[in-house]
Order: structure tokens, then C-alpha cells, then sequence
């Protein structure tokens, strides 16, 4: 195998939180320990409940979180405490389209701004004319007219604006995207349009995608390979049709059996699960799934389960598969 | 071809500053008061070519006499033409309050944005010296810095920023901290932007609206301050026709020569109205939440 385009190891992101005044200040683990390696034109897609850190771990990735701990390369190249500066060639090979389209756009600035910004930041182009030609061949490659570019953002959809989003992330020319729920916030028929955008232009470009989603359907349609996490930590990491064929940890098979089934006799079996989501504050000892676990062992509340792989492209953090 | 349809769209594009304007022309009141200031600029700029009579020229002659066909403010003790001397006033006014209420925006708006932005100790520092400074009433704290200083107009000014500073730099600080935060600053970040682009090109913009507000609306107060400062004798020195100084020596005459002290007290009034009145005209015009 090649040498990975991302690497991350025991990856760690906390926030410290205090209890009133005199309370110990405690830790939310929201990303505990998280290792995976991605390579170059893939696209992997983290998928998870609210709350498990998939978006904490992205932001983290590209330092707009400061992690903890644990250690990311990029190319190679260890990126750990680089200060901003240091940073900034890193910027350029990876960059971020964000969940909310409404909210990622600065409602100041025109559309040419807004795609301009990152040519001028890293000097890529210089004088008037030059940028307007790259911004207008950014805007043409993301499927909005010539003519939006002088418009604002609150006189787009939120479509539109998520094609602003990715259009903004393309200018730098990265090597990879991490895309943070880049359309749950879409509505159905405008999240197709902008996934077949994106798997265009990871062709076009050859990009490499992190594809954070809560919608396991949008996952599989994009991803090549799929990370299910749950409370900071990976649960099961696995080929997309391995894993969504054969969904070995309990938690990966709860969720599957949560998709539903576009045929209305069809029955199944779901698995559901009892309670909610622990606090990420005060995680369960063992594996942090125990608690909610229909198949839980006594080991499982001691011992946090280590890697297994199961088969090559196919690994699972569980007690079941020792 | 196609740089033709861009410019073509370009006309019925809705900027943000269309829309204020096409806001602000709805704010009747603040129109009005806008011309005022308008005339007001102007007098400034003009005021001493076109006075029908000299500020210190003395007619003895005519001394203390009521308003009429050659002086329509009348005169003062001197048989200077009261008239005169207040649109001349106008320019110091003016001056007083837009340079000293500049120096406290400017101060305040980058003390606002370090601190919101770094926080910290930078900011609990700038933020504790801006709550002394609020905990002396304007007037009281204006006094102290030209008690320190010494009197004159400079100093005036000089104290006047002192005290309008802090209020701007509450302000920004709380635009900054809101923004500090938000999904776009983050994209700036993303993007690899220095602190300066993204403080200046991200954070300030937003605060931009609630700036302008406030500092029209701190020219009125500062404008009257000034005025107090002069009225007290700790500002301008006579002759100079400040309109807090003319009001300050009218009072002695009040009883039997009130236009000495009301044409000033008017043109101190009128002036400090008009601003106030921008200043709401403006808020309204630049509240997003108010549409129409």
C-alpha cells in the first residue's frame, strides 16, 4: 500500500468544563483515542448519533478545534503542533465544506469575495483580473451561473450556497476534503444534486473526501469506506459493502436496521436500542457501548476492546470477535 | 459578452448598502436631521466668509441689544453680533465632537476587537480599565481629565475620547465575541486567514452598523459635553465663540438680555437633537431584524 494521504493516530480532542465554582473541572471526551488512515482518492465516511464527535473530529483534523492529544499526518508530514503559520501550506491540501451553508458564508461579502478570499490568502492570484477568471472558472465548476458572483449569500438557496461552500474549498486546489455534514441540512432532492457534484468533482480532481454524515443511506452512496462512531471512538471501520452487508459490532447492526426499506411490506427485524446516549462527561467504564449493548458481556464492562480485524478492509472494536 | 451580463446583474443586486439606503430614505425624521447636519458641515466650512460681521468685531455702539434687522441674534456686551459669533461657533462644535468622538471610536474599536478576540488577560485587563471609566459619570471624569491636563480645547478633546472610549469598546467586544465564534469566521481559519484579515474583513464588518449608531449618537453627548466643559470654564477660552462659552457668559445677563444665552443654548439644542435623531434613523435603518 501506498503511503497514506491522511494518517491520524490516537487522536484525542477534550473540552474542559468546569462544575460551578468550586467543582473539579472535568473533561468531555469528545473524540478519545480515534486512529485511521485514509489514501489517496478515497472517500471515507464517518458516520455516527449526534453527539459521538464526528464533527468535533473533523474540525480537529484541520485544527479549528485544538486535539488533546495523538498525532495527524498529512502526506507524511506530521502536523501536530504547528502554529498557524506553519499551518498554512497544510491549509492548502486540506480543506473543509461545512454543515451549515447558511451560517459558513459571511453575509458581507459578495460571492466573488467569498471565492476570492483563499486565492488572495495564499497568493494564487494576483490583480483583478486574474482572480475574476479563476473565481468565474471555480463558479462555472460547481454548476452556478457566471452571473451569481457579484450576488450575496442570502439571495441563494441553501444548494446554491453549499455549491458557494464547495466552490470556496476547491480554490486552493486541495488534495483532500473533510466535509462535515455537508447536506443535512439540504432538503432531499437538492442533497442528490450536491453529493453527484461532489463525486464529479472528486473524479475531475481527483480528490479524497471525509464524508461526515449522520444519514447512513447518504453514506453509502458516496463513501468507499465507512467509520461508525460512537460516544469519541470508532466502533467498526470497514470496506462500504463489507460493513453495510455484514455489520459485525452491535451498534453498526442497530443502526443498519434503522435504514428503512423503501417497500412497505417488507419486514424486519430492527434492533433498539434502550436509553440514550451516555454523557460523553462521565463515560461507561469497558467498552462505552455496555451500557446500551442487547449483546453485552462481563468483559465488556471492565476491558476496553481492542482493534480486530476480521478480514483484510474490515475491522471492529468489539469482545465478540476474540 | 459575458462581462456584459455580469454588469448588467450587477445593477438590481441587492448589497448590503442598497439596502440600508433604501431603508434609511424611509426614516423621515432622520432625513430631516441629516440635512440639518448637512447645513451644519456646510456653515462650518463657510461660516467665516459669509458672517455679516467679524467674531471679535466690537461695536459699542450697540451693545446688548435684542434680535433684529442687522443682528438677528442681537449682540452681547461688547456689541459683538451674536449671530456671527454662533455660526462660527458651529465649526468648533463640530470639530470638538466628530474628532474626539473619532479618537474614541478608533480607540475603543480596536481595544474591543483584541479583547474579544484573544481574551484573556488582554481582555480582562482593557475590560476592568473600561469598567473604571464607567463607573465616573461622563461630565465628572471629563473634569478630571482637564483638571489633570489643564483647560483648552485640546484637552477638551482629549477628554472626551478618554470618556466615549470604553462604551465602544463594550460594544465591539460584544460583536466580536459573538462572531468570534461563528461558522464563517471558522471558514476564514480553514482557509488559512491571519487573525488581522479575519478581525478586520470578518469580525469588523459585522460591527460596522453598531459603530455608526453609536457613534452618531456619541456626537450629540460629546458635542454637549465639550460645551459643559466650556460653559465651565475648564474649555475654550474667550473670545472664542464656542457656543458653551457664550452660553456660560450670557448667564450673567440673563435677566435683562435673554437672547445671549438662548441663541446658543438653541444652536447647542438643535445640533445635539439632530445627531441623536440620526443615530435612531440610522439604528433602524441597520437593524437586520427590523425589515421595513
Amino acid at each position: 500500500m501506498s503511503e497514506p494521504i491522511l494518517k491520524v493516530e490516537d487522536f484525542q480532542v477534550y473540552y474542559k468544563v468546569h462544575n460551578g465554582l468550586l467543582g473539579k473541572p472535568g473533561y468531555v471526551k469528545a473524540v478519545d483515542g480515534v486512529s485511521f488512515e485514509i489514501q489517496k482518492g478515497e472517500v471515507f465516511g464517518i458516520v455516527g448519533e449526534s453527539g459521538c464527535g464526528k464533527s468535533t473530529l473533523g474540525k480537529a483534523i484541520c485544527k479549528l478545534i485544538e486535539p488533546t492529544g495523538g498525532k495527524v499526518f498529512f502526506k507524511g508530514e506530521e502536523i501536530e503542533g504547528y502554529n498557524s503559520k506553519q499551518m498554512r501550506p497544510v491549509r492548502k491540501g486540506i480543506q473543509m465544506v461545512f454543515q451549515d451553508p447558511y451560517a459558513s458564508l459571511n453575509p458581507r461579502m459578495s460571492v466573488r469575495d467569498i471565492i476570492a478570499e483563499p486565492l488572495i490568502i495564499h497568493g494564487l492570484a494576483s490583480g483583478k483580473k486574474e482572480i475574476d477568471e479563476k473565481v468565474i472558472d471555480l463558479v462555472r465548476k460547481v454548476g452556478l451561473d457566471v452571473y451569481h458572483v457579484n450576488r450575496y449569500p442570502h439571495e441563494f438557496s441553501g444548494g446554491q450556497r453549499q455549491r458557494i461552500g464547495i466552490a470556496r474549498a476547491l480554490a486552493v486546489q486541495p488534495e483532500l476534503i473533510i466535509a462535515d455534514e455537508p447536506v443535512s441540512a439540504l432538503d432531499v432532492s437538492i442533497q442528490s444534486q450536491v453529493l453527484n457534484l461532489m463525486n464529479n468533482l472528486k473524479k475531475e480532481l481527483n480528490l479524497t473526501y471525509i464524508f461526515i454524515a449522520h444519514d447512513l443511506s447518504v453514506v453509502e452512496h458516496i463513501s468507499d469506506r465507512v467509520g461508525v462512531m460512537y460516544l469519541g471512538n470508532f466502533v467498526e471501520i470497514g470496506d462500504k459493502r463489507k460493513l453495510y452487508d455484514n455489520p459485525c459490532h452491535p451498534y453498526t447492526q442497530a443502526l443498519l436496521s434503522a435504514v428503512p426499506i423503501p417497500d412497505p411490506k417488507a419486514k424486519k427485524e430492527r434492533i433498539i436500542l434502550e436509553g440514550s446516549i451516555p454523557s460523553a462527561l462521565n463515560p461507561p467504564s469497558g467498552c462505552k457501548f455496555h451500557t446500551r449493548c442487547p449483546k453485552c458481556m462481563e468483559i465488556c464492562k471492565q476491558k476496553v476492546p481492542e482493534k480486530t480485524v476480521l478480514e483484510e478492509g474490515h475491522e471492529v472494536y468489539c469482545h465478540l470477535y476474540k | 459578452m459575458e462581462n456584459e451580463k455580469i454588469k448588467a446583474e450587477a445593477d438590481d443586486i441587492r448589497t448590503p448598502f442598497k439596502e440600508f439606503i433604501r431603508k434609511f430614505k424611509k426614516q423621515k425624521t432622520a432625513l430631516v436631521a441629516f440635512a440639518f447636519i448637512i447645513l451644519l458641515v456646510v456653515i462650518a466650512f463657510i461660516s467665516y466668509s459669509v458672517v455679516p460681521y467679524g467674531i471679535n468685531e466690537y461695536d459699542y455702539n450697540a451693545i446688548m441689544q435684542g434680535p433684529s434687522a442687522q443682528h438677528w441674534f442681537g449682540t452681547d456686551e461688547f456689541g459683538r453680533d451674536l449671530f456671527s459669533r454662533i455660526l462660527c461657533g458651529t465649526r468648533i462644535s463640530l470639530s470638538v465632537g466628530l474628532l474626539s468622538v473619532t479618537i474614541g471610536a478608533v480607540l475603543g474599536t480596536i481595544l474591543g476587537l483584541l479583547g474579544g478576540y484573544y481574551g484573556g488577560i488582554l481582555d480582562s485587563i482593557i475590560m476592568r480599565i473600561c469598567d473604571v471609566l464607567f463607573a465616573f459619570p461622563g461630565i465628572i471624569l471629563a473634569i478630571a481629565i482637564v483638571a489633570i491636563l489643564g483647560s483648552g480645547l485640546y484637552n477638551v478633546v482629549i477628554a472626551v475620547a478618554v470618556f466615549s472610549t470604553p462604551t465602544f469598546a463594550r460594544l465591539v467586544r460584544s460583536t466580536t465575541l459573538s462572531y468570534k465564534n461563528s461558522v464563517f469566521v471558522q471558514a476564514a481559519q480553514n482557509l488559512g486567514a491571519s487573525d488581522a484579515r479575519i478581525l478586520f474583513q470578518h469580525i469588523l464588518p459585522a460591527a460596522i452598523p453598531n459603530i455608526i449608531v453609536q457613534y452618531t449618537m456619541s456626537i450629540g453627548n460629546s458635542i454637549l459635553t465639550a460645551s459643559s466643559l466650556s460653559f465651565l470654564g475648564l474649555g475654550a477660552k474667550p473670545p472664542t465663540p464656542e457656543w458653551g462659552l457664550l452660553l456660560s457668559n450670557g448667564r450673567n445677563y440673563m435677566m435683562s438680555s435673554w437672547h445671549i444665552t438662548l441663541f446658543p443654548g438653541i444652536a447647542i439644542f438643535l445640533t445635539v437633537l439632530a445627531f441623536n435623531l440620526l443615530g435612531d434613523g440610522l439604528r433602524d435603518a441597520l437593524d437586520p431584524k427590523l425589515s421595513d
